[in-house]
């Protein structure tokens, strides 16, 4: 889980990428990640270009690297897959001693390896850069329907309530000669979670109550969201990587 | 979407800050940039028609109700269940919140903790979002529910019934979910993988995590249904009846048919739409790097020989190979059931 706070891919600081407003920084990651699938995987060049700005955008947030490295690690699983592709792709084949590798199991394998990891690479940043509330706000003002941003700010704000009593359950169990060994875990843990889920809905109807007593009308207050809403720098990285994309589709 | 790597969950949960082991959201650049779009598209329409359903209940009493309902979800699918040997899957909830809540909510819900799980801690790409957000919560939810709903008008209203019709919608909602992909796969797959190694992979290992969603979402069910019934807008009408703690053996009876009733169909329905593509199932026939993959995934292997070693004609290869699966995943259920029925002392 995530820690008390702000969660754990978050780095706080205080570079021009953090002050940039949400909003913007979230149609600078559409714009990049959309051009950089856009790119086709033969253009090796515009990936180095993309990887590029991505690292320029690193450098200017002040995160460390060693901080985005290890957040990317979400990447692995997928990567694992895509090294199975060229194995698994279809034919022409070559042949590479001893072992026959697919040509567009090759290609794909590259293609997801470099897109997903630009991808993740370019999230990592937002997030890592700006505050939950922050994304929310951001995608407020992106018109998402303010139901949608609601019910995600209630799900991240009681996120740690309820896997923390998820947690305290299964102490519970234990403390009370439970062992969860392979399987046989699987029905008392499920039951736990019919009553964790009875639980939730009640504390939804008291928070609703506590809602109505403080004045609520239906309408979520307006969250406040801070930040240099000035397009013109902030633009400049999602520009040169669109340019990217269109050049090595026109050139090649 | 979940693709599962053995003995690789314990170092995602160790370097994994959100603790999501074993199932993994399209990343991006896996379909091309049409098809994304296109599903990016049909997910809004789909989002905005769950919005309108709902309406103005939402906003008044259900919003803080769907978040603890989207973080209740996202709490559980940090639980891990065994798949098979050294893999692992986790609950994906859309028919269970489906059930729970009824069909547009669970949309909402699922489609909120997938655009917060790629938005807030970067697990699937934002170029795939839409495609995320159209498997996961705009297939899962109304599939569930509808199963839901039509097993129950079939079988006797007991709460056993809504127990055991809630794990074949499970069921079926990820096995319909796993087939969206494929066709997604099929539209714009960069992958460079045959279409059939994909449909067999994909059906194959979610023919098993169906097994562990159908397994928790029915036991969450059984339980909410014991202690506060009126909780369960899936059988809010129903009145079902209390009378036996143990389902009896008619109504487990009734379930199994209705279960393999619901599979086969959906075998002789789904499995031919992969047969007219340019690959089919031919490709393990002398494919030698398939073997590896095999190993990769044991469900896919066996089946894909059979379909192709035992029949000539594709596509009764492909029917009878699904429906083998089908009888086997029920078979290896019901092994598991016995096998936690036994742990369990009395």
């Amino acid at each position: 889980m995530s820690g008390s706070h702000s969660h754990a891919l978050h780095y706080h600081g205080h570079s021009p990428v953090h002050r940039t407003a949400p909003q913007v920084k979230l149609v600078v990651l559409l714009v990049y990640v959309f051009s950089v699938v856009a790119t086709p995987p033969q253009v090796v060049w515009a990936f180095s270009g993309h990887a590029i700005v991505l690292l320029g955008v690193l450098a200017a947030s002040s995160v460390p690297v060693r901080f985005f490295v290890t957040r990317l690690a979400i990447d692995l699983p997928f990567l694992l897959f895509a090294f199975l592709l060229p194995f698994v792709g279809a034919d022409p084949r070559v042949d590479l001693g001893p072992l026959s590798i697919s040509e567009p199991g090759l290609l794909g394998a590259w293609n997801i390896l470099a897109k997903a990891t630009l991808g993740a690479g370019a999230s990592v940043l937002l997030v890592a850069t700006t505050e939950v509330p922050a994304v929310l706000a951001g995608l407020r003002r992106l018109r998402v329907p303010a139901a949608i941003t609601a019910i995600a700010a209630f799900m991240i704000r009681y996120l740690e309530v309820i896997a923390g009593e998820l947690h305290r359950m299964r102490v519970a169990m234990t403390a009370r000669g439970y062992s969860p060994s392979w399987l046989a875990q699987t029905r008392p843990m499920a039951t736990a979670a019919g009553a964790l889920f009875i639980r939730t809905y009640e504390r939804g109807e008291r928070v609703h109550q506590a809602m109505l007593a403080r004045g609520f009308t239906g309408d979520m207050p307006a969250a406040e969201a801070d930040g240099i809403a000035r397009w013109w720098p902030a633009m400049v990285p999602a520009l040169v990587t669109a340019g990217i994309a269109i050049a090595s589709r026109v050139g090649g | 979407m979940c693709f599962l790597h053995p003995g690789l969950t314990l170092l995602l949960q160790a370097t994994c800050s959100n603790g999501d082991g074993g199932a993994v959201h399209i990343p991006d650049g896996y379909i091309n940039l049409i098809t994304s779009a296109g599903s990016g598209a049909v997910a809004a329409g789909g989002l905005w028609a769950a919005l309108k359903q709902t309406g103005r209940r939402l906003a008044e009493k259900q919003i803080p109700l769907a978040g603890l309902t989207a973080a209740f979800l996202f709490a559980l699918q940090m639980l891990n269940f065994p798949v098979a040997a050294g893999t692992s899957g986790h609950l994906l909830g859309g028919a269970l919140a489906a059930i729970l809540l009824g069909p547009s909510m669970g949309i909402l819900v699922v489609a909120v903790v997938v655009i917060v799980q790629a938005l807030i801690f970067a697990d699937g790409g934002v170029t795939a979002l839409g495609l995320n957000v159209l498997n996961m919560a705009i297939v899962t939810a109304p599939v569930g529910w509808g199963v839901f709903r039509w097993l129950m008008k079939v079988l006797p209203k007991t709460t056993a019934s809504g127990v055991g019709a809630t794990m074949v919608a499970g069921w079926v909602s990820m096995i319909v979910s796993s087939t969206v992909f494929v066709i997604e796969y099929a539209i714009g797959g960069q992958g460079g993988a045959p279409l059939g190694t994909v449909f067999a992979a994909m059906t194959g290992v979610h023919a098993l995590i169906g097994i562990g969603e159908g397994l928790i979402s029915a036991v969450v069910v059984g339980a909410v249904l014991a202690v506060r019934s009126d909780l369960v807008l899936g059988t809010a009408d129903l009145a079902l009846s209390r009378t036996a703690t143990a389902p009896s053996g008619k109504a487990v009876g009734g379930i199994v048919a209705a279960g393999l009733a619901a599979a086969l169909l959906l075998v002789l329905v789904v499995a031919p739409m992969a047969s007219p593509a340019p690959d089919g199932l031919e490709f393990v026939a002398d494919d030698t790097g398939f073997a590896a993959a095999a190993e990769e995934h044991p469900v896919g292997g066996p089946l894909a020989d059979y379909g192709v070693a035992g029949i000539e004609n594709e596509r009764v290869g492909t029917v009878v190979a699904g429906a083998i699966g089908v009888g086997a995943t029920f078979l290896i259920g019901f092994v598991l059931i016995a096998l936690i029925r036994r742990r369990r002392p009395a």
